[in-house]
């Protein structure tokens, strides 16, 4: 890999933590209040990302492990041994350019976003620290550190979900993606614990030989491999732990485009990836992740079809995608997957800034007040289409070739998954040209006057759109895949036109066609009302609208009902009547026996005799008869 | 035969004399029964051939001692209360028994070295020998002696009119 | 029967034992330092007895009875005056209603 020396490879996670530090202990008591805040963030995560490119560069060429040992940083007395290393490997080189890359753009883009916004400083800060975890969780090589840092990155997901602190909305957003996501935790946690207990170590490479060898049961292995997933659904929001990432869409946009798009919320994805060994090993455990996926993939596509807010369409579309990721990983492919995975970070990051764009201008996400944005804020536009096609999954865009990857790998294994899929691929093209056409087509719905966005903000997007064409170019070889595990390697030009020897990729381009179509003529030419529509499928319409309402579900009868009222009565009534009720009869009882004890000492000198007395009778007593 | 008499009269004098100051509810019938209480021990010194002792005894706890406890009853005006008891009657009982029980059960179980020689008689100057003689208890006189200078002192300090 | 030393020791211990019963039972700070006297009497009787039947010559029992003696002597001057402190700052001497030892 080049020979990159090691101090360099520790400065990728390195320097956005540096950044952090400066921007949160420095310049905060330092009270320097400037853009400089911003570019120094942006200063430390460029070099990261120029240091990641050119670790993924080698990697692409010679795809090869390598583990960078650190320190001993934990030793209880030998059993337990935790050193703080780095692994590099394809898998962890594609998670370094796509985490820095975004999150360089993003930044980029939030000088320009959140440009007048106080307190910008702890924005930057949040987001380094956000980058130094998520870098940091990628390359761990052992459980427990990479843990920590998916804590950490959850802690940088709630501080800025809830970075305007003072909307009720965005802090109880900011809790509700805490403590969701806390449920899925839970169990990685436990997964870890039990991987320890029976591997005996923490690092993921010794874990994942010893299950190839067969030093772990199987039965260990498939809840190990479940409870790793229970952790990616609660963080990639897989159904039925899906509900927060909607709600985080309170948070700043670029916060949305960075860690609700494109990076943190794949890291469950990641995760599997990086665990699929032991996925391998777990039939089960391979099921139920594609099950899962492919049900969430249609599950969260159906709900967006009908979301008014642009933000929220655009999280459910995520969470669809996600499950399309989790469905590739699931169909025993994590190359595919992870493909996807990189082609996504890129155009969906660039549909949410420019979601973000547009609201920047309009003051709003409510698709109903916008329209004819297209004349306004052409180069938005622009890259929005361009990002709407590549998530459709038209040719020769990115979406196409990672998509047909997955769909090409669920026909050959399950035809209902592959049904699922397909039916999911027409929504996302359906509900992405929805908001196309809704947005930038037709009249202009209110009386603002828009304008394009600033440069700081257009050149980002450019840079996307270019990557969200050109990103799946990337795998015309086959090379991608190939270094990822899986694939065969081609000709460049049979992987660009060759693959339409395939019926599949024609039925794949037909399906987003019609839904493309089918938007067209709903909401630009409008010859089928969408009221009527809605009218027509009324129940179904109702059951979408109000997002299945799991989270009614959730807060009035799982978090009410059997929570509140049931489980947390029922701790309550324990806690009063056994603990407190223990506790205080104890001391009850001591009350009343010094209460008892003490009329002995009253005072009374005779009385004092008297126990003297008793104990010069007691004690000739004892002698007498003890000898 | 003339010891044996005495001893028993004596003895029974002393006892009753005990139990009366207990039993006594005239706080001043109490003290006088103390002082017949002492001299019964003063005689029964004497069947014990001590003449020195008992001699003592009269002077000092009758003569001295008794007269002070009479006296103080009458400066604290007790008479009038009588003497009291508590109600811890029954139990001290039971354990001034056991004591008692115990006390006289380890007489009979010790078999006592008992020496065959006449007593001493005179004692008196036999026992200003063993006190203050060169191989005697000087020291402890001494001490006996600071004790009781100490004592007369704590008294008035104790009884000073605070001014 | 000449008394022996067993019929000497018997007195004392009834002599003490009704002293001790006294001391308990009484409320009276006065008749407390009563039997305490008597206590001592008895104590006293014992020690003689035993100068006499085991160390006639020696006299040993006697002289510790003399400090006896003494140290009651003190004790009766040094309590009489507490007691008569004590009636002139609570005007009784009721032991049961001295009880400042609880606090």
């Amino acid at each position: 890999m080049n020979n990159i020396p090691e101090q360099l490879i520790w400065m990728i996670p390195g320097l956005p933590l540096a950044a952090f530090v400066a921007l949160f202990i420095l310049v905060r008591s330092l009270k320097i209040r400037s853009n400089l805040n911003g570019y120094l963030a942006i200063a430390a995560t460029a070099a990261s990302f120029a240091l990641s490119l050119w670790v993924a560069a080698g990697l692409f060429n010679a795809p090869a492990e390598h583990g960078i040992t650190g320190f001993e940083w934990l030793n209880l007395g030998g059993i337990l041994v935790i050193e703080l290393g780095l692994t590099i490997n394809p898998l962890t080189g594609i998670m370094l350019v796509v985490v820095t890359l975004v999150s360089l753009l993003v930044q980029i883009y939030s000088l320009g976003y959140m440009h007048g916004s106080k307190s910008l400083n702890r924005y930057f800060a949040f987001i380094s620290l956000f980058t130094f975890a998520m870098l940091g969780l990628v390359m761990a090589d052992n459980l427990l550190i990479m843990f920590m840092c998916w804590e950490l990155v959850g802690l940088c997901s709630y501080l800025l979900i809830g970075f305007w602190y003072h909307r009720p909305a965005a802090a109880q957003a900011a809790r509700k993606a805490f403590f969701i996501t806390r449920i899925g935790d839970f169990g990685f946690l436990a997964a870890i614990l039990l991987l320890f207990t029976s591997a005996g170590t923490l690092n993921v490479n010794d874990i994942h030989a010893a299950a190839i060898a067969g030093a772990v049961s199987s039965t260990v292995i498939t809840w190990a491999a479940l409870g790793i997933f229970m952790g990616a659904m609660g963080k990639s929001a897989q159904f039925p732990l899906h509900t927060w990432l909607p709600d985080a869409m309170e948070g700043p946009t670029p916060v949305s485009a960075l860690i609700h798009a494109a990076t943190m919320v794949a890291s469950g994805v990641f995760l599997v990836g990086r665990m699929y060994p032991l996925f391998e090993l777990s039939p089960t455990a391979l099921s139920t992740v594609a099950t899962i996926g492919a049900v969430t993939a249609l599950f969260a596509g159906t709900i967006a079809l009908v979301m008014h807010d642009i933000k929220k369409v655009l999280a459910y579309s995520t969470i669809s995608q996600l499950g399309y990721m989790m469905l590739g990983l699931g169909l025993g492919d994590v190359a595919i997957a992870l493909f996807h995975l990189f082609t996504h970070a890129f155009f969906k990051a660039l549909l949410f800034m420019g979601a973000g764009s547009v609201n920047h201008s309009t003051g709003t996400f409510d698709m109903r007040k916008m329209g004819g944005l297209a004349r306004l804020m052409p180069w938005t536009c622009a890259t929005f289409v361009i990002g709407s096609l590549s998530l459709s999954g038209i040719w020769p865009l990115a979406g196409f070739f990672s998509k047909e990857e997955i769909l090409n790998s669920a026909l050959s294994n399950q035809p209902v998954l592959f049904a699922m899929a397909l039916l999911t691929a027409f929504m996302t093209a359906f509900y992405m040209f929805r908001v196309v056409f809704l947005t930038f087509g037709g009249e202009y719905q209110s009386r603002l006057k828009p304008h394009e966005s600033g440069k700081v903000m257009i050149i980002p997007m450019l840079v996307l759109a270019v990557l969200a064409v050109s990103a799946g170019w990337l795998n015309l070889t086959g090379r991608l895949t190939t270094i990822l595990g899986h694939g065969h390697e081609q000709s460049w030009i049979y992987g660009f036109l060759g693959i339409f020897t395939h019926p599949l990729a024609w039925i794949s381009l037909a399906v987003a066609g019609s839904g493309i179509f089918l938007a067209w003529a709903m909401y630009q030419k409008r010859w089928l009302s969408a009221r009527k529509v809605a009218w027509t499928f009324r129940s179904a319409y109702t059951v979408f609208f109000h997002k299945y309402w799991i989270d009614e579900l959730y807060e009035k009868y799982i978090g009410a009902r059997l929570f509140n009222n049931g489980l947390f009565n029922l701790f309550n009534r324990f806690d009063a009547v056994v603990i407190d009720g223990t506790v205080n009869d104890v001391a009850g009882l001591n009350l009343k026996s010094s209460k008892a004890i003490r009329t002995l000492q009253n005072g009374r000198l005779t009385q004092y005799g008297l126990v003297f007395l008793f104990g010069i009778a007691a004690i000739a007593l004892l002698v007498i008869f003890t000898g | 035969m003339g010891l044996q008499i005495a001893f028993w009269m004596l003895s029974a004098a002393a006892v009753i004399a005990a139990a009366g100051v207990v039993w006594q509810k005239n706080l001043f019938r109490a003290a006088l029964l103390l002082v017949v209480c002492f001299l019964a021990t003063a005689g029964i010194f004497v069947t014990l051939s001590a003449d020195f002792l008992a001699a003592a005894q009269v002077i000092i706890n009758v003569g001295a001692v008794a007269i002070l406890i009479i006296m103080s009853i009458m400066l604290t005006r007790e008479v009038t209360r009588g003497s009291p008891a508590n109600r811890l009657g029954v139990p001290a009982f039971f354990l001034t028994g056991i004591v008692a029980a115990a006390i006289i059960f380890a007489v009979f179980k010790t078999s006592w070295p008992l020496s065959g020689d006449l007593p001493a008689e005179p004692t008196s100057s036999a026992l200003a020998h063993l006190l203050l003689g060169a191989e005697g208890f000087e020291l402890v006189i001494q001490m006996g002696a600071l004790l009781l200078l100490a004592t007369i002192i704590g008294a008035i300090v104790l009884l000073k009119e605070n001014k | 029967m000449v008394p022996g030393l067993e019929q000497y020791l018997i007195l004392s211990a009834f002599i003490f034992s009704i002293g001790l019963f006294g001391a308990v039972t009484k409320r009276s700070a006065v008749v407390i330092l009563i039997c305490i006297e008597i206590m001592l009497a008895g104590v006293n009787i014992a020690l003689v007895a035993f100068s006499r039947f085991i160390t006639p010559v020696e006299l040993t029992g006697q002289s510790f009875s003399v400090f006896v003696i003494v140290v009651a002597a003190a004790e009766v001057a040094v309590g009489l005056a507490i007691i008569l402190a004590l009636y002139r700052q609570r005007h009784t001497i009721d032991t049961d209603k001295i009880d400042l030892l609880k606090w």
